[in-house]
């Protein structure tokens, strides 16, 4: 070593003082920037309307609210992982909750058409998977062509008209899906925050999570160390179509209706929560904790704006904000890190 | 050296796409605990070689054999499974993925329900960086992200990754391109690392004195066909860059 290096090696020397701790909070960085983002979001709302924020009713309702596209977010963070996108889940929860309003109504068997609904999920899901990864059409251009297609379909079969499912309170599955646990808490959130952790474990501590990182990072590399691409690929769209199925089945129950355009509003508010989460759409990286956070800060955003005092105009306003806030952020702390 | 310890045999390898022949009756034996590099211009069909012996390619004519038993080679798992490993230029890597997960990636240490041993999967990868590649820094760890390593960093994972599921054959494809000096000096500590272990290796690298360094045995690559093998013994540095100007120029040996 010559004298010229000395101040270089010193400086390395210096933050190896606490190497471990130090490159934890360097490894989850982004997760630490977007639970801080949903702190400073939540105090927001304390301090603006107190009386709401400190009482039970609002978190009934979003509990009620958010796991209808919150599963969803969860399951198309393996398909943003990837680097792929998806914009037919909403129109696949369309036609999957047609078939479980149609297939309920002709047998009035739940079961029946909860199974009947995931399958017609696995099929639009393994279409898409077949466009990309077998026919080898980008996924944005695939899953267009996929969203007009089924939600199409729902309009052909439908013909506008709704489906009344009244009848689905007297399944004891209505219960177990979207009752109220201790009168309270809605069974949905349970269901959701359970699907979280499977997740989450299935992400970071399952041999699949790990190739959906890998092949999201670099496909041809995945391709030399002999992991499947296609399949995992394919797989990845199976899940989110099952996961659209799902969200329909939570979706009908509680409002006890099927109606043709429904899921419609659910593509961006979806997409934007695994965003604010971190996931980065360029692949390889990404977290299920993220995505939680980020259903938190979306499902809670419309009515802590209202309850705050600002109109329901500001909603999309303030949604737009979120988005640019948080990816500009983890943009720069990305950037400082490296 | 015994008959018995050739790794490796091939035995009139010939490869045509169309009509060109980029391989003409090749033999090539690789011994056990020898690094033999294989040299030769652009075009001389040396990656042609390496893909039918990874599997990539089959070969139109010829045999090959491995541990004395003729095998066909019709996919690049197959190879894998016989202990042919690839190490390809740093692109064989995962950027934004933890050194642990590079290592296992494709062949993760799981259990029934497909959940892997993490714990087992980070101390492996520990005792690999440590134990055989010799990596001492402490700003690199089992959960470092490839990116913060160096492009020397990067081949000896790649090179330590082949070493961890007992390959006996590793092929290196120029895996000093793009190197500085420094972090050339360390790939090829992290080659020789290989036969210290009795692992065989194939070394493909257009910088002579790099291949010089390492090899046990040139093999001399010209328009598919093997013109010539020295043992280095028998062949100094000069000499061999000599060959290598003569073929050029003239295009023959004699």
């Amino acid at each position: 070593m010559t004298a010229q290096t000395q101040p270089g090696v010193g400086a390395q020397r210096r933050t190896l003082v606490a190497p471990a701790l130090g490159r934890r909070l360097r490894q989850n960085r982004i997760l630490i920037s977007i639970t801080g983002i949903l702190l400073a979001l939540y105090a927001i709302f304390l301090i603006g309307n107190p009386d709401v924020f400190t009482r039970f009713p609002i978190y009934r309702a979003f509990m009620s609210t958010m796991p209808f596209f919150g599963i969803m977010a969860l399951s198309a963070t393996l398909v943003v992982t990837l680097g792929e996108i998806d914009l037919s889940f909403p129109s696949v929860l369309g036609i999957s909750s047609y078939v479980f309003g149609t297939v309920f109504v002709a047998s009035g068997s739940f079961a029946l058409a909860f199974v009947a609904c995931l399958a017609v999920g696995a099929i639009a899901g393994l279409g898409n998977g077949l466009l990309v990864a077998k026919i080898g059409i980008p996924s944005i251009v695939a899953t267009i062509g996929t969203m007009f297609l089924w939600r199409g379909l729902v309009n052909v079969l439908a013909e506008g008209k709704g489906i009344a499912l009244v009848s689905l309170r007297d399944s004891a599955f209505h219960g177990l899906f979207v009752g109220r646990l201790f009168g309270e808490i809605p069974a949905q959130f349970l269901w959701f925050v359970g699907l979280a952790v499977l997740f989450g474990l299935i992400f970071r501590r399952h041999r699949f999570g790990s190739h959906v990182l890998y092949v999201g990072d670099n496909q041809d590399s995945a391709r030399m160390m002999g992991i499947n691409v296609d399949r995992v690929k394919i797989a990845c769209f199976v899940q989110l179509g099952v996961c659209a199925a799902l969200a329909g089945v939570f979706l009908t129950c509680e409002v006890t209706y099927f109606w043709s355009s429904q899921g419609g509003g659910f593509l961006l508010t979806t997409l934007a929560a695994v965003f604010i989460g971190g996931t980065s759409v360029f692949g390889g990286k990404g977290t299920m904790y993220g995505t939680l956070i980020g259903v938190l800060i979306i499902g809670s955003l419309e009515a802590g704006i209202v309850a705050i005092g600002l109109t329901g105009f500001y909603v999309q306003f303030i949604y737009g904000l979120m988005i640019i806030l948080s990816v500009s952020v983890y943009a720069l702390v990305l950037r400082k890190g490296s | 050296m015994t008959p018995d310890s050739t790794l490796l045999s091939l035995r009139g390898v010939s490869k045509s796409f169309g009509k060109i022949e980029a391989l003409r009756g090749v033999d090539l034996d690789i011994r056990s605990g020898e690094i033999v590099a294989l040299v030769g211009d652009n075009g001389a069909g040396k990656s042609t070689l390496i893909k039918i012996i990874t599997g990539v390619h089959r070969p139109t004519t010829g045999e090959i054999f491995f541990k004395g038993r003729r095998i066909t080679i019709h996919s690049v798992r197959r190879s894998r499974e016989l202990g042919i490993e690839t190490v390809y230029q740093e692109r064989a890597l995962a950027d934004q993925q933890s050194l642990w997960r590079n290592i296992f990636a494709g062949r993760e240490i799981a259990g029934v329900l497909g959940f892997m041993d993490l714990k087992q999967q980070r101390r492996e990868t520990e005792r690999l960086l440590r134990e055989h590649m010799g990596f001492t820094s402490a700003a690199i760890d089992v959960d470092s992200e490839v990116m913060t390593l160096s492009g020397g960093e990067k081949q000896g994972i790649a090179i330590a990754r082949a070493l961890h599921f007992d390959a006996e054959l590793i092929i290196l494809d120029e895996p000093t391109m793009g190197l500085s000096l420094k972090e050339t000096e360390r790939v090829l500590d992290f080659v020789r690392a290989i036969t210290r272990q009795g692992k065989s290796a194939i070394f493909i690298d257009h910088n002579i004195f790099h291949v010089y360094d390492v090899a046990d045995r040139f093999a001399i690559l010209d328009r598919g066909r093997l013109v010539a093998q020295f043992d280095k013994s028998a062949l100094s540095r000069d000499a061999l860059i000599q060959k290598m100007v003569q073929l050029h120029d003239q295009g023959t040996l004699q």
